[in-house]
């Protein structure tokens, strides 16, 4: 039994009750501790990255019960590097909300770490009813992370992404009843097998609980029609709560690979069968690849439409997103890759951005949110420049890795029968971005200021550790360009493993079940 | 039975999905409980619908209620109620934060 491989959950499930119940008025102490289980959740992640680098895969059957029967957790390379992403995203928004903004409401540090359980486990489960379980874990972390620091408007946005992400959870159980009923089982890849001998009359049913449980997971990766959500809730809360977040959208894409990639070629044989286009999954998953475009340019409009600096910044999540999702939906080996590459890119830039918009909200003394010219603030320059980088990095212009990330995409989707669209659609999505970021960044830092120059509003947090986090987020973003030959080597490796789901089928589903018992 | 208890799946539904489109959040909360009610019917009876069997394996048994559905609306419905009261405490708070219970931004919000 390799019981390391439970450790992502459990680490952070053991620290989080002892930070609620222990340390709870130390906010030094909770922020050791806090920082203690992520580091060592970084250190799995390298190990578990390390370990599958071969290409094996290894299965974790809780209480010892075989697949089909128990629960299983799941390492494969994918899993391997979302949890390090998850790890290392960890560790910076920690650091940069110890420069205070953990203290301005209560219990910031085990909503953290319960919300990093629920992300652990959700990448590592290899059942999709506990996958339920792990999503409503980093849900009902979320909810109080999403209100952390309190306020009506965070409220009341906090309740509509409640409320939303309710009825995701009763659509989510819909499907898993749907499931059930036809196929008799919740585990991926025991229903990958049991999807080929689907009667023709269940097909229809059977469809109709994928096509939900992908709904599920475009709530969750906020797709396009069901991306209203994302901006209020995003510009809505904390800096520091949004930059975590920009994982959790992640998740949802994750699930829309696995479930896609997993179920599509079902075959216990040894030859990989493929059941072309009557396989049930391309059915519920078709319309994946018009929404993503629809994200695209819904975020990218916003961000030039936004009066808010916060709000921009979400709609800039909101149009990584889409321009991740379009890599997704042309569901080929290069694409996936490419993909996988922007999912890196786009939460560490995304969650750079809103570090630096948080940073220069509070700085600033009037309408601080707006994006209209008001007084200029402290260091200004440095702000400024902190905000153009990462700007640049969202927007995809070199030498930051987003350019490279949609250079990976434009290569990738070339195959595509509507290539000539998606082009047009990523590069002039690119220019509104470029045009919405320098028009805030004018207004904001650049056009001439009246007053002078007024320390009317003392920053309350600590400045170092702050900058210490955002330019560990920008460092690996320039990472991600030096060593993208190195990083773009492995992706394939990860894409490869993905695409062959036979390995991972007969990994969690013992194909020589007779021998051994 | 089957007719039963598919109309009360499909009339709570209905009657859920109307009232969680309203603007206060107090039918909002009654529509997703009334929502989540229907779900846990709808995933406890998709173990189909058996009287007066065992729920386990039992020898001389040919026939038994599957208990998987059971089991999973048990978690569910843990977790719907959990989730239901924690939608009430930030309802409540919202109210007396903003002095009103709509759902929607106001426009002090949104800009």
């Amino acid at each position: 039994m390799n019981h390391w491989m439970i450790l992502p959950v459990i680490v952070p499930a053991v620290v989080a009750p002892l930070l609620a119940m222990s340390v709870r008025h130390d906010i030094v102490l909770a922020r050791v501790f806090s920082m203690m289980s992520t580091v060592a959740l970084v250190i799995i992640g390298i190990a578990s990255v390390v370990i599958t680098l071969p290409g094996d895969i290894y299965t974790y059957a809780l209480g010892n019960w075989p697949a089909p029967i128990g629960i299983v957790l799941v390492v494969d390379r994918l899993a391997a590097l979302m949890l390090l992403v998850t790890a290392v995203l960890g560790v910076c928004v920690l650091l940069y909300s110890m420069n205070g903004s953990d203290s301005l409401g209560q219990h910031f540090h085990p909503l953290f770490q319960f919300q990093l359980m629920g992300l652990n486990g959700a990448f590592l489960t290899g059942d999709l009813f506990n996958l339920f379980v792990f999503f409503e874990v980093l849900l009902i972390a979320s909810y109080g992370l999403m209100n952390h620091g309190g306020g009506g408007g965070r409220l009341r946005a906090g309740i509509q992404y409640m409320t939303l992400n309710l009825v995701g959870s009763s659509i989510f159980l819909i499907a898993l009843g749907l499931i059930y009923g036809i196929a008799g089982t919740l585990n991926l890849s025991d229903l990958a097998i049991k999807m080929r001998d689907i009667a023709a009359a269940d097909r229809a049913l059977l469809i109709t609980g994928l096509s939900l449980l992908v709904v599920v997971f475009g709530i969750k990766s906020a797709i396009f029609p069901l991306q209203f959500w994302l901006p209020g809730t995003y510009s809505k809360t904390s800096g520091v709560v949004a930059a975590l977040f920009s994982i959790m959208t992640k998740v949802g894409v994750y699930w829309i690979i696995r479930l896609y990639w997993v179920t599509r070629t079902a075959s216990q044989s040894d030859e990989v069968v493929w059941i072309d286009q009557t396989a049930l999954i391309d059915q519920a998953i078709r319309w994946l690849m018009p929404a993503a475009a629809i994200t695209l340019l819904l975020g990218m409009v916003g961000v030039v439409n936004a009066r808010r600096l916060s709000q921009q910044a979400a709609f800039a999540a909101m149009a990584s997103i889409g321009t991740l999702l379009i890599a997704i939906a042309a569901f080929t080996e290069t694409s996936l890759s490419a993909a996988l590459y922007y999912i890196l890119h786009s939460t560490f830039s995304v969650a750079a951005l809103f570090l630096v918009v948080d940073c220069v909200v509070q700085r600033r003394t009037v309408d601080r949110e707006s994006l209209t010219t008001t007084s200029s603030f402290e260091s200004m320059g440095l702000w400024g420049s902190l905000f153009f980088i990462a700007a640049i990095g969202v927007v995809g212009m070199p030498p930051l890795s987003g350019f490279l990330g949609k250079l990976l995409i434009l290569d990738a989707v070339r195959s595509h029968s509507f290539w000539y669209l998606l082009w047009a659609l990523i590069l002039s999505t690119s220019l509104l971005g470029i045009i919405g970021f320098s028009r805030s960044g004018s207004f904001v830092f650049w056009k001439g200021h009246q007053e002078a120059l007024t320390p009317s509003n003392p920053p309350t947090e600590s400045v170092t550790v702050s900058l210490v986090a955002i330019f560990s987020l920008l460092f690996i973003l320039v990472s991600l360009t030096i060593f993208s030959g190195w990083i773009v080597g492995y992706l394939d490796s990860v894409a490869e493993q993905i695409t062959y789901s036979k390995g991972y089928i007969d990994a969690v589903i013992k194909p020589t079940v007779e021998g051994e018992n | 039975m089957e007719f039963l208890v598919a109309s009360s799946i499909g009339v709570m539904t209905m009657a859920g999905v109307y009232l969680s489109l309203r603007a206060r959040t107090f039918t909002v909360v009654l529509g997703l409980t009334l929502l989540t009610y229907a779900v846990n019917l709808f995933v406890f009876s998709v173990g189909r619908l058996k009287t007066n069997r065992p729920p386990i394996i039992a020898y001389g048994q040919a026939d038994y209620a599957d208990p998987l559905p059971q089991a999973l609306v048990l978690t569910a419905i843990v977790i719907s109620f959990g989730m239901s009261a924690l939608l009430l405490v930030l309802a409540v708070r919202s109210y007396f934060e903003s002095d009103n219970d709509h759902v929607d931004l106001l426009d002090e919000d949104a800009t």
